[in-house]
């Protein structure tokens, strides 16, 4: 068994990325959304480790990066989730295609 | 020396006005007139204590008046060497005509405590006399050209808000609107005059700005006289166009045609405004400037002379044929103005040769106390009679007692017999007239027979000519406030007279001795007694004499009667010529060609805006697709495009 290397890595990521966007286009339902989006940004949580173990081993700023990306990634559930329940509350309803007011 | 207190005396009626406009209506009400009235005694106590020291104490230096500048700071640095300042010049004109302007201005508003108590907007017509005394007496104590100006426009929004204070009445609207428009426009000329001649001069300063044209030898007055423009030296051009905004602010023919307008507004606003002070502002320009034209611009003042003389005779026949008591003040006041502009006209500079000079502001001292004191009387007949035409009155001698005498004062003065003022300030000009231009004298002399003769026919007319009537009014003249400023001005028309003038104001500063020649002054006094014995036939009964010579003359009656139709001609050319032809063209213009092309900017983006508003759906995924498609585009490009 061989160790994976940076583009088995890379191909993971690359793919972990694309599901989160064809996800994203296609669900309605808005907490699914959010989950795409966390999908997405783990593939990119992902590339800062691969980048940094492979290219960079004896710095750490890639993991640094990763880190406060999560942290960022809690914030920003936990204000889209606060977003999500109010709308449930106006619209009952969590679908994206009952709230588009936002338009001309 | 001169005190800085001087700037006080503008500053009080500026209080006087911004206390009742900012706050008349809830602060003070009734009190606004002993207000603004107490304001402006101070002032006058100021500006009668300055101008008695500067005459008698610290005025003259080597037995010349000085020019003084008490106060001077800079407005507005434009470049190292061109600044607007605002200072205070004192000399002996200014001196003058401060006391002039605070005298009248002090009478007119004592005599509005009372004339005007019942008035709605009693605040503010205080409120806007104080305004316009502050502009007039900024405007004589100015001491730039930039700074003259700008209180020249302040005068003539003060008089356009005063002749429009009735502002219910259309034609005081009107006339208000004609007197703002035709000075206005003779504003345009006066500011290019100043621009002219501060550029050939390179300041704004009038002491400097003298000096340098008028010195015979200096580079700035070679410069102006040889650069020309249409064959005219910008010199004579400048000083043209300057005399274009005095003859507008002081109703020299053409420009006059908004003066008996003006009589629409409260007459006390006539006596003060119409009559006194702003009126002569024209004359107090071409004497401030008046070294210039002397020895710069001859030419100048030789049609400065010949509009004076016009518009004295003009003014006189018209002033014979109006009904209306105030129309014919009015018209007098053109005539007299006219008498001091020609009385400039024909003064040399320097010494004997400069009594034109220093008789034409006589006048101006002495017409303005007599014939304040004459529309004030008229202010009191018409508030008895309820009417401005002098048909409606006659035989009101028993009922206005104060009137009549103090009338009566007035009308001699201005007539030109001794001893009251009047007659030796126009001796004064016709003095001067006969020694430099002899046309003028004739001119002068004939004037002065019509003076006398229309200024009885309005005093027969009122006092005499009928029976008594109106005897159910309550006869008299009105309280303390409207008798005592008539007896004041009465008392300074019988004094005022006899000051040497010549020892006070002269076109050089050097005090000169006029005597009076008691042989020259028998033909213009036996002119005005014959002038007076016309009118006491013609109007002091009621007969047909009067209708007969109207009848006979009917060609020549009617044409003045029109006011030689001045006011057609205007209608015409401005209504005919410029709303037609160029008026419709401009509005043509404006709607479809300056409007066209906004309005076709705006509907132009409105499709646009429609066209592409769908892009905002509201649609999240479809925002983020293109958003993605955007991003694959533009990987593609820099991929494969752009290295």
């Amino acid at each position: 068994m061989t160790t994976p290397g940076l583009y088995h890595i890379l191909t993971i990521s690359t793919a972990l990325f694309f599901i989160g966007i064809y996800g994203f286009l296609t669900r309605r339902n808005l907490i699914t959304l959010l989950m795409c989006i966390e999908l997405i940004l783990n593939s990119v949580n992902l590339n800062f480790i691969a980048f940094n173990k492979y290219l960079w081993p004896e710095k750490l700023d890639g993991l640094f990066f990763t880190l406060f990306s999560i942290a960022i990634a809690a914030a920003e559930a936990a204000v889209a989730i606060a977003i999500i329940i109010h709308l449930y509350r106006n619209h009952h309803s969590v679908d994206v295609e009952s709230a588009e007011e936002l338009k001309y | 020396m001169p005190q800085a207190s001087i700037l006080l005396i503008p500053l009080l009626p500026l209080i006087g006005f911004l206390v009742p406009a900012l706050g008349g209506k809830t602060i003070f009400k009734k009190q606004t007139g002993w207000f603004a009235t107490f304001l402006l005694a101070v002032s006058t106590a100021l500006a009668c204590s300055t101008a008695w020291n500067y005459f008698f104490s610290y005025g003259k230096e080597n037995g010349i008046y000085q020019k003084h500048f008490p106060f001077h700071t800079t407005w507005l640095q434009l470049t190292d060497t061109l600044s607007i300042d605002m200072g205070i010049l004192l000399d002996p004109i200014s001196a003058l005509m401060i006391v002039v302007v605070c005298i009248v201005s002090l009478m007119v508003h004592l005599y509005s405590l009372g004339y005007m108590k019942h008035e709605e907007r009693y605040a503010m017509y205080f409120a806007y006399l104080g305004l316009f005394t502050f502009s007039m007496l900024g405007l004589v104590l100015s001491s730039n050209l930039f700074q003259i100006y700008m209180f020249w426009e302040l005068v003539g929004v003060s008089s356009y808000l005063l002749i429009g204070f009735y502002f219910e009445r259309p034609k005081a609207v009107a006339a208000a609107k004609k007197a703002f428009i035709v000075t206005r426009f003779a504003d345009l000329g006066f500011l290019i005059g100043i621009l002219a001649l501060s550029y050939q001069a390179e300041s704004l300063d009038f002491v400097t700005l003298l000096e340098r044209l008028t010195q015979p030898n200096s580079t700035y007055l070679t410069q102006a006289t040889t650069s020309s423009f249409l064959g005219i030296s910008s010199i004579t051009w400048g000083c043209l166009l300057l005399f274009m905004g005095g003859a507008g602010k002081s109703a020299l023919f053409p420009l006059h045609i908004w003066l008996p307008d003006a009589m629409e507004g409260p007459t006390p606003v006539s006596a003060l405004i119409h009559a006194a002070t702003m009126v002569v502002a024209g004359v107090f320009l071409i004497a401030r400037m008046f070294p210039l034209y002397a020895l710069g611009a001859p030419e100048v003042l030789d049609i400065v002379a010949y509009t004076g003389a016009f518009t004295a005779l003009f003014a006189a026949l018209i002033a014979c044929t109006q009904t209306d008591i105030k129309r014919v003040l009015a018209y007098s006041t053109m005539s007299q103005i006219g008498f001091m502009i020609f009385a400039l006209g024909v003064s040399g500079y320097g010494g004997t040769a400069g009594l034109g000079y220093s008789a034409s502001l006589f006048h101006l001292f002495t017409h303005a106390l007599f014939k304040a004191m004459l529309f004030l009387g008229a202010g009191s007949i018409i508030h008895f009679v309820h009417s401005n035409e002098l048909k409606d009155m006659g035989g009101l001698r028993k009922s206005l007692p104060v009137t009549h005498l103090t009338f009566l004062i007035g009308c001699l003065a201005l007539s030109g017999i001794p001893p009251f003022s009047g007659f030796f300030s126009k001796e004064g000009i016709l003095l001067a007239a006969y020694q430099q231009k002899p046309f003028f004298y004739g001119i002068g002399l004939f004037t002065s027979l019509l003076t006398a003769f229309y200024m009885f026919r309005l005093y027969f007319s009122v006092f005499w000519n009928k029976p008594q009537q109106n005897t159910d009014r309550i006869a008299g003249d009105g309280g303390l406030t409207i008798t005592l400023p008539l007896l004041i001005l009465a008392a300074g028309t019988c004094v005022s007279g006899f000051i040497p003038f010549g020892q006070l104001v002269s076109s050089d500063g050097i005090p000169f001795s006029s005597s009076l020649h008691l042989g020259f002054a028998v033909l213009p006094v036996l002119l005005a007694i014959a002038g007076i014995s016309l009118a006491f036939l013609f109007y002091q009964k009621d007969n047909l004499r009067a209708a007969y010579w109207s009848e006979k003359l009917k060609g020549f009656y009617k044409t003045t009667y029109h006011k030689f139709y001045i006011d057609e001609c205007y209608m015409y050319v401005t209504q005919k010529i410029f709303f037609n032809l160029i008026g419709k063209s401009a509005a043509w213009i404006d709607r479809n060609i300056v409007d066209g092309l906004l309005s076709k900017t705006g509907s132009g983006t409105q499709v646009l805006a429609e066209k592409i508003k769908s892009f905002q759906s509201g649609k999240l995924q479809s925002y983020t697709t293109w958003y993605l498609i955007g991003i694959i585009v533009l990987i593609g490009l820099f991929t494969f495009f752009i290295h």
